[in-house]
């Protein structure tokens, strides 16, 4: 009946807009007391919004929300705060500095870290210790065996005990790690006013901004210290190191080395071709690693694509399929 | 037809032929694969890596150099 009715009024006014189809029988149809499928989903969505379910998970939803907001930032959101400290104390954030070794394509400049090395060996290692880099680990990265031979064996290191007991001091080879300059942390401390210079293996990854932090802090330093800014007597002011009072004097000025390669040594060239140096000492492994890199990316990239394809070659029939509902022929039995 | 008739009589008729190609294929490929990512990578960084520096420290490397 209802299509009936639907055949004379709707179908020929457009048959191409279903909704307004949709529409039009609802009307037809009410006098026939028929409920039609949409009116019941609108109701069930008017029921849901207002539920005490959906009340109860949205108040958590924005509870959660706020609580998270909080444990991440330490403040609630939109509550306008007042500090006692001012933003400079937590240290200035460090430019970006465009380093040879950055991107993701790019090798550390070797011959960087070999002027690296000598500005660490000639300035730095008198109070930072290198304690994870050893001779060998500088074989075939910027010197060779021999040069590191040589170099190893200006050191001496204690060794032993030999047949009768005793410890001995022998000059160093390439197995052994970079000598430190205290005994101890205490020596260290006694040394630097109680500052203790931290060990450089690790110190690009252990600070936040990296290599552009190390070197902001390098070649940072104001001197004297802005006015109002009051710097303790043997601590020296830097912005970017939070508090801004450091232990460590400025010691890079220009002319301060030689390089053997003839490069100009500027306090900004030493600063860079050291920062060199700490960031090959914290990831000897990064030029290998950018190279599996870049195999990792082509080949995964490949295997998704095929495997794309796969998906869509074995999916096709399914997807195109038509199903045609075959009704059984009348029998007239 | 011809061509993908020729493919199967070469490769997918025998296991035994078919397993070694693969196993083939892969080594040659792992190989090929290897050296050129190595080449563009060594062509990208060209004069930074410590193999294009060495001949200046190393006397023996410099002897072979030349």
């Amino acid at each position: 009946m209802l299509s009936r009715q639907l055949g004379a009024g709707a179908l020929r006014r457009g048959a191409s807009l279903p909704a307004f189809r949709q529409k039009n029988a609802l009307n037809l149809s009410r006098g026939l007391a028929v409920r039609n499928a949409s009116t019941a989903s609108s109701s069930a969505f008017e029921s849901f919004l207002n539920s005490r379910l959906t009340l109860v998970s949205v108040s958590l939803f924005t509870a959660g929300s706020v609580a998270w907001y909080t444990h991440l930032y330490g403040s609630l959101p939109f509550l306008a705060q007042v500090h006692a400290s001012h933003a400079s104390d937590e240290g200035l954030h460090p430019p970006e500095y465009p380093w040879d070794h950055k991107g993701i394509l790019n090798t550390f400049d070797h011959a960087s870290i070999r002027r690296g090395y000598q500005v660490y060996r000639e300035v730095c290692a008198a109070c930072h210790s290198l304690d994870r880099i050893a001779w060998r680990n500088l074989v075939g990265v910027s010197h060779t065996v021999d040069e590191v031979k040589a170099m190893a064996e200006e050191v001496e290191y204690q060794d032993g005990p030999d047949d009768e007991g005793e410890m001995f001091m022998r000059p160093g080879k390439l197995a052994d790690y970079m000598p430190n300059p205290y005994a101890n942390e205490s020596a260290a401390r006694a040394g630097n006013a109680g500052s203790l210079p931290p060990d450089l293996s690790l110190i690009i990854k252990a600070r936040h901004g990296g290599a552009d932090y190390v070197y902001s802090i390098i070649t940072g330093y104001v001197d004297p210290p802005p006015a109002g800014v009051e710097i303790r007597e043997g601590m020296s002011y830097n912005p970017f190191f939070p508090g801004g009072a450091l232990g460590m004097a400025r010691v890079l000025y220009d002319g301060l080395v030689d390089f053997e390669d003839g490069t100009p040594a500027t306090a900004s060239q030493m600063a860079k071709d050291v920062v060199t140096f700490l960031s090959w000492a914290a990831e000897p492994e990064h030029d290998e690693r950018k190279k599996n890199g870049i195999k990792a990316v082509i080949l995964f990239s490949a295997l998704t694509l095929i495997s794309l394809y796969v998906k869509r070659f074995k999916w096709t029939p399914l997807k195109n399929r038509k199903l045609i509902y075959d009704p059984p022929v009348d029998k007239k039995h | 037809m011809a061509f993908s008739t020729t493919l199967y009589n070469t490769f997918f008729q025998r296991n035994s032929v078919f397993f070694s190609t693969v196993f083939a294929g892969a080594f040659v490929f792992g190989i090929g694969f290897d050296t050129g990512v190595t080449a563009f990578y060594d062509r990208w960084n060209r004069g930074k890596q410590w193999k294009d520096i060495r001949h200046k420290y190393s006397e023996t490397a410099a002897e072979e150099a030349e």
